[in-house]
């Protein structure tokens, strides 16, 4: 491996490439459309198997368009189409196809959202939620993986004496990490972010960054974020898009030093974006 | 342009300050005389109410088991006008709640956007069709309908007009329901479908409990009009007052006996005169207390999120 070059001051990075990636998911000719509008340009790429992807790019970019994908979030809209491939091992379905469910996609691709969107529930129904409408009622399988899911999203110890009370009740930083204790109930094999801590304080915001970090060995993530030292600190790669296209993707740290594209390396040093 | 040519920035303009004085005071006194007219309302029926209090004892008004003030041997107990007005009211619940809210649950979840704009103008205009029309509705093809499933119902009977009513208030529990389901916000809807939920298990699991209540406030709202409603039960129930909670029989409420009598020619200041002003002051309680109730729920529902 070349010794990396130091990263732009702010960036610290504390994940590397991994020695012997595996593909989880390929992305092949991707478009989609809003409509008559094409908001994603022929996608190709990889996404590696217990690693943390970053998405990053200006605003409309198409990097949360992309994100969407992957758990069918857009066949909630009318008039969306998707035309090409996202391939998910190891069963080597295309899982934008249109004679896949996206429910079966869902149940296996959860996702944490930009804002905390709690349930107004309990604690523990919201952890609950995703198992119980997979039909599990045995309590005593629920209260484990409750646990199980809170002790992952590190809110456990905060949250054990008072899982009755309303999840709405919680400080913002808590209610994203109960959403994610209610996306790695499931036992999901990828977790989409889309920009999960752009609603937190920096505080919040740096738990939540821990928690990316530690759950990425476990699980594959993808994550969208409009802040490039996040994307610096938590990503082993890095996707960056501009105007549905994606204009580079590589490990992180090859692509925050080194990058190939002359826009790529615009937007890293702040020329626009 | 030149400085020279804005127009200089006078004192105070008095009259400008006067007209918009005046203006205010007319807006005022147009929503004041909303507040006088209903304070004079309530005034007149506590005025009258304790008239009729100082001939006939609370008690017995409140205990007594018949209602015959227009006998020669008078007995007022609004027992039975009570037990008439909440047997409708109840048969119309049974009848709403669960049309309604399936109105509501279509409209605001399933329905394609275009469906919705065309079906919402056109259960606003059913909560237009005037009362009377239901209420021969209701004699005229309901009991005959129901008069074949059950075949010794009387002609006139609670069951027929409590089941009208019902459809009448369908239209707007369902409309009330649906605005509260729609405030329900759409990142609760995309966090359930994002863990795999059906659009039927994200209606019931999280929009549902999310819009209580919301709905709650739609069947209190729904159960005071059922209560206050007059011309279909005054048509179709018999005024007959009755000591019942069997809607097949005849009964008569407190807003139908209120009619019968209003439009008899009673002398002014007599005993009967007066019965239907306690009368329409237990309605009034009524109707306050569940509009009280849903004001209470939906504010409730407001603070959620």
């Amino acid at each position: 491996m070349k010794p990396s070059i130091a990263l732009a001051s702010a960036t610290e990075s504390r994940v590397q490439p991994m020695a012997d990636p595996k593909v989880k998911s390929r992305i092949r000719n991707l478009n989609f459309y809003y409509g008559q509008m094409q908001a994603l340009k022929n996608i190709n790429m990889d996404i590696f198997e217990h690693a943390v992807t970053a998405l990053i790019g200006p605003s409309g970019c198409g990097k949360s368009t992309l994100l969407r994908c992957f758990n069918r979030m857009h066949d909630l809209t009318p008039h969306t189409r998707y035309e090409g491939e996202i391939r998910l091992y190891p069963d080597d379905v295309n899982i934008v196809g249109p004679d896949i469910d996206p429910i079966e996609v869902r149940m296996r691709i959860s996702m944490v959202f930009q804002k905390p969107n709690p349930f107004p529930k309990s604690i523990y129904e919201n952890v609950a939620y995703g198992l119980r409408v997979r039909g599990i009622k045995s309590r005593s399988e629920l209260d484990g993986r409750v646990e199980a899911a809170l002790r992952g999203a590190a809110l456990w110890d905060e949250v054990k004496d008072r899982l009755d009370e309303p999840g709405t009740a919680l400080s913002g930083g808590q209610q994203q990490r109960l959403c994610i204790a209610r996306a790695l109930a499931t036992d999901p094999e990828i977790i989409l972010f889309d920009e999960p801590t752009s609603a937190l304080d920096p505080i919040a915001t740096a738990s939540i960054e821990d928690l990316i970090i530690s759950m990425a060995g476990n699980v594959t993530v993808i994550i969208v974020t409009h802040n490039m030292q996040q994307a610096a600190r938590v990503s082993n790669y890095t996707a960056f898009m501009y105007l549905g296209e994606l204009i580079e993707f590589g490990a992180t740290n090859e692509l925050f030093t080194r990058p190939r594209h002359q826009r790529t390396s615009d937007y890293l040093t702040g020329r626009f974006g | 342009m030149a400085p020279s040519a804005r127009p200089l920035i006078r004192p105070r303009i008095r009259h400008r300050d006067i007209r918009e004085r005046i203006i205010e005071v007319i807006l005022f006194m147009c929503a004041a005389s909303a507040v006088a007219v209903t304070t004079a309302i309530v005034v007149v029926l506590l005025v009258e109410s304790a008239a009729f209090f100082e001939r006939v004892s609370i008690i017995d008004f409140l205990t007594d088991t018949m209602w015959t003030p227009l006998f020669a041997e008078a007995r007022y107990g609004i027992l039975p006008l009570l037990c008439g007005t909440l047997l409708a009211a109840g048969v119309a619940l049974l009848v709403a709640v669960p049309l309604g809210l399936m109105v509501a649950l279509y409209l605001s979840e399933f329905a394609p956007p275009r469906v919705r704009e065309t079906v919402k103008p056109f259960l606003e205009l059913l909560e237009g069709v005037p009362t009377v029309v239901y209420g021969y509705f209701a004699l005229l093809f309901v009991t005959p309908l129901l008069q074949k499933i059950i075949p010794d119902l009387p002609g006139f009977n609670v069951l027929s007009p409590g089941i009208v009513i019902g459809i009448m208030i369908v239209p707007y529990v369902g409309s009330v329901s649906e605005d509260a389901m729609r405030a329900v916000p759409n990142s609760l809807r995309e966090a359930s479908y994002a863990c795999g939920a059906t659009r039927l298990q994200t209606t019931w699991r999280v929009v549902v409990p999310a819009a209580t209540s919301g709905i709650a406030a739609a069947f209190m709202l729904g159960i005071a009009r059922a209560t206050g409603e007059t011309m279909v039960v005054a048509i179709a129930a018999g005024q007959q007052p009755n000591l019942t909670l069997d809607p097949r029989e005849p009964a008569a409420t407190i807003t139908a006996y209120i009619v019968q009598v209003a439009l008899g020619d009673l002398p002014h200041g007599s005993i009967g005169y007066q019965s239907i002003f306690a009368a329409g002051l237990v309605l009034l309680i009524i109707t306050l207390l569940f509009n009280v109730l849903a004001h209470l729920l939906r504010m409730r529902f407001r603070e959620a999120y």
